[in-house]
């Protein structure tokens, strides 16, 4: 008798339910709604390379030093300059940086004098071509734009 | 080897790898069988082979630091602890106490991670699913930690020659403490599952048996060795980083089975939770970086440092020839040395034990190739 009631009113069930809906609480979801809702990284990450201008005048802060092209391992930072006349100042003129080699070590913003290039909080680095993954310094100083998925 | 076997068959042989999920990466494993009976393997490495100790003499000491994080990349801060101490022990200079106990710190944390990689997936291999997300769900945690400190999860590059390059961030003692008190009870969880559990001892007892005298004889270290009754932790026998400060002990077990390595693994978890918790608690104040000139040239000689990684001895082996570039970079690995007792302890075993042991002896393809 008691095993078909148990039976009629689906205990067995409800309790293992129970048991699922126990563990239901938001703080112990793992899941991320990856492009609708973006992972927070940790302040340090180390992802995509930023040169970083004055916010005053949107002049570069790079003094083209070239210390971030000798502090490479991979030999993939190729920085270019020339010297102004009027103020004898090396200027920076052409940046190259490939994405595609970088293994993101930190050792060219830990080289960088000034805090211009830096490893930002970006870390969607895909592209459609290879040639995309060689970014120039009008990319580096804008960043990357992702597509922004809105759900 | 016998050309024919048992009732006249010829041997079978059967190759297991390099796409088999249980070989734990791209290792090769070609199995001369008797039937379900092995009766000798041999290993084909090199499908990961990048080369790394050639690429060291093209760079210079700092910029090889990120290069050892990708050999074995499930504990790539003990790698880069290795090579680091290689490097200070050639420019005699030591890291400043604030670095050790942060390194300290760090490694131990990195152990429990690659045990815990290792419990899952030697479960996983096993035919018990569920504890691989229980491991990973608390991996997760000491990744975040490593996130937080130096901005990457994996391939850490954590310490630079000298020191950290990092100061801990603002709440570093806190998230460490929270993970030590959330930790204990899970291991506990996780023995509920398998100490006990009638499939799991029935697979691993008695299975893959590499006695004291071939541990020493193959050179096996590591878990591996301490479960055969050596009671031999580098972090005691030869401290490095100031271990001597902390009080823990070297689990060992007697039947050097399969068993015991996972009771060995599970109990230096326990005991790397301890070092970390006498460490977090007294982080001295100080520099992180020890005085070391911008340009490495350390003066000609060679260096030879190993550690305890949780997979066993590491050693780094630098010899300078008075450049910015080493003259040769050796690199012992234990997966690798642990490896070749592979064919020992498979002869006699059933295909299903082969998995087992590959399972039991922890390889990083990454760390044997390199």
């Amino acid at each position: 008798m008691e095993r078909l009631l148990r039976k009629i009113l689906l205990v067995d069930l409800l309790q293992g339910l129970w048991v699922t809906f126990r563990n239901q609480h938001p703080k112990n979801i793992y899941t991320e709604q990856y492009p609708a809702q973006r992972p927070k990284v940790a302040e340090r990450y180390r992802g995509a390379p930023r040169l970083n201008i004055n916010p005053e005048n949107g002049e570069t802060l790079c003094i083209a030093c070239n210390l971030c092209a000798v502090a490479c391992p991979e030999n993939l930072i190729v920085v270019t300059s020339e010297r102004n006349e009027q103020t004898r100042r090396k200027e920076l003129t052409h940046f190259t940086y490939d994405t595609s080699r970088c293994m993101f070590c930190g050792l060219c913003e830990d080289a960088c004098p000034v805090d211009a290039l830096e490893l930002t909080q970006d870390f969607e680095l895909a592209t459609y071509t290879r040639e995309g993954m060689i970014w120039d310094r009008q990319m580096l100083e804008e960043g990357p734009r992702p597509t922004k998925y809105v759900c | 080897m016998p050309d024919t076997t048992f009732l006249d068959a010829t041997e079978l042989v059967l190759n297991m790898g390099p796409q088999h999920p249980s070989t734990h990466g791209v290792l090769r494993v070609i199995l001369k069988l008797d039937g379900e009976k092995v009766i000798g393997t041999e290993c084909v490495i090199g499908y990961l082979h990048r080369g790394v100790e050639k690429i060291a003499e093209n760079r210079t000491y700092a910029m090889f630091v990120p290069y050892v994080d990708r050999m074995d990349y499930v504990a790539a801060v003990s790698n880069g602890l290795g090579y680091c101490l290689a490097v200070e022990k050639l420019l005699n200079v030591e890291a400043t106490p604030r670095a050790q106990a942060v390194r300290i710190i760090l490694t131990e944390l990195n152990r429990i991670a690659s045990h815990l990689i290792w419990l899952g997936t030697h479960a996983l291999d096993i035919g018990a699913i569920t504890p691989l997300f229980y491991t990973l769900r608390e991996r997760e945690e000491v990744l975040k930690i490593f996130e937080k400190y130096c901005g990457a999860r994996l391939t850490t590059h954590a310490f630079r020659i000298g020191g950290l390059q990092y100061e801990i961030y603002e709440d570093f003692e806190r998230d460490v403490n929270a993970f030590c008190d959330m930790f204990l009870p899970k291991v506990d969880e996780y023995e509920e599952l398998l100490t006990n559990n009638r499939i799991w001892r029935r697979r691993l007892i008695g299975v893959g048996v590499l006695n004291a005298d071939d541990c020493k004889q193959y050179g096996v270290t590591g878990p591996m060795l301490r479960a055969a009754g050596v009671k031999w932790d580098i972090r005691k026998a030869m401290p490095y980083s100031g271990y001597e400060k902390y009080d823990f002990e070297i689990p060992t077990a007697k039947n050097a089975d399969t068993y015991d390595r996972y009771v060995v693994r599970m109990a230096e978890m326990r005991q790397s939770e301890r070092i970390i918790r006498q460490a977090v608690a007294g982080i001295p104040e100080g520099p992180i970086m020890a005085k070391v000139p911008k340009v490495i040239k350390p003066p000609a000689g060679e260096a030879y440092v190993s550690i305890e990684a949780p997979k066993g001895e590491l050693g780094y082996f630098v010899v300078s020839d008075g450049s910015t570039q080493p003259y040769r970079v050796r690199i012992r690995p234990p997966s690798f040395v642990n490896l070749q007792a592979l064919d020992k302890m498979c002869r006699g075993a059933l295909v299903a034990d082969v998995v087992a042991i590959i399972g039991t002896i922890d390889i990083v393809l990454g760390e044997i190739d390199r």
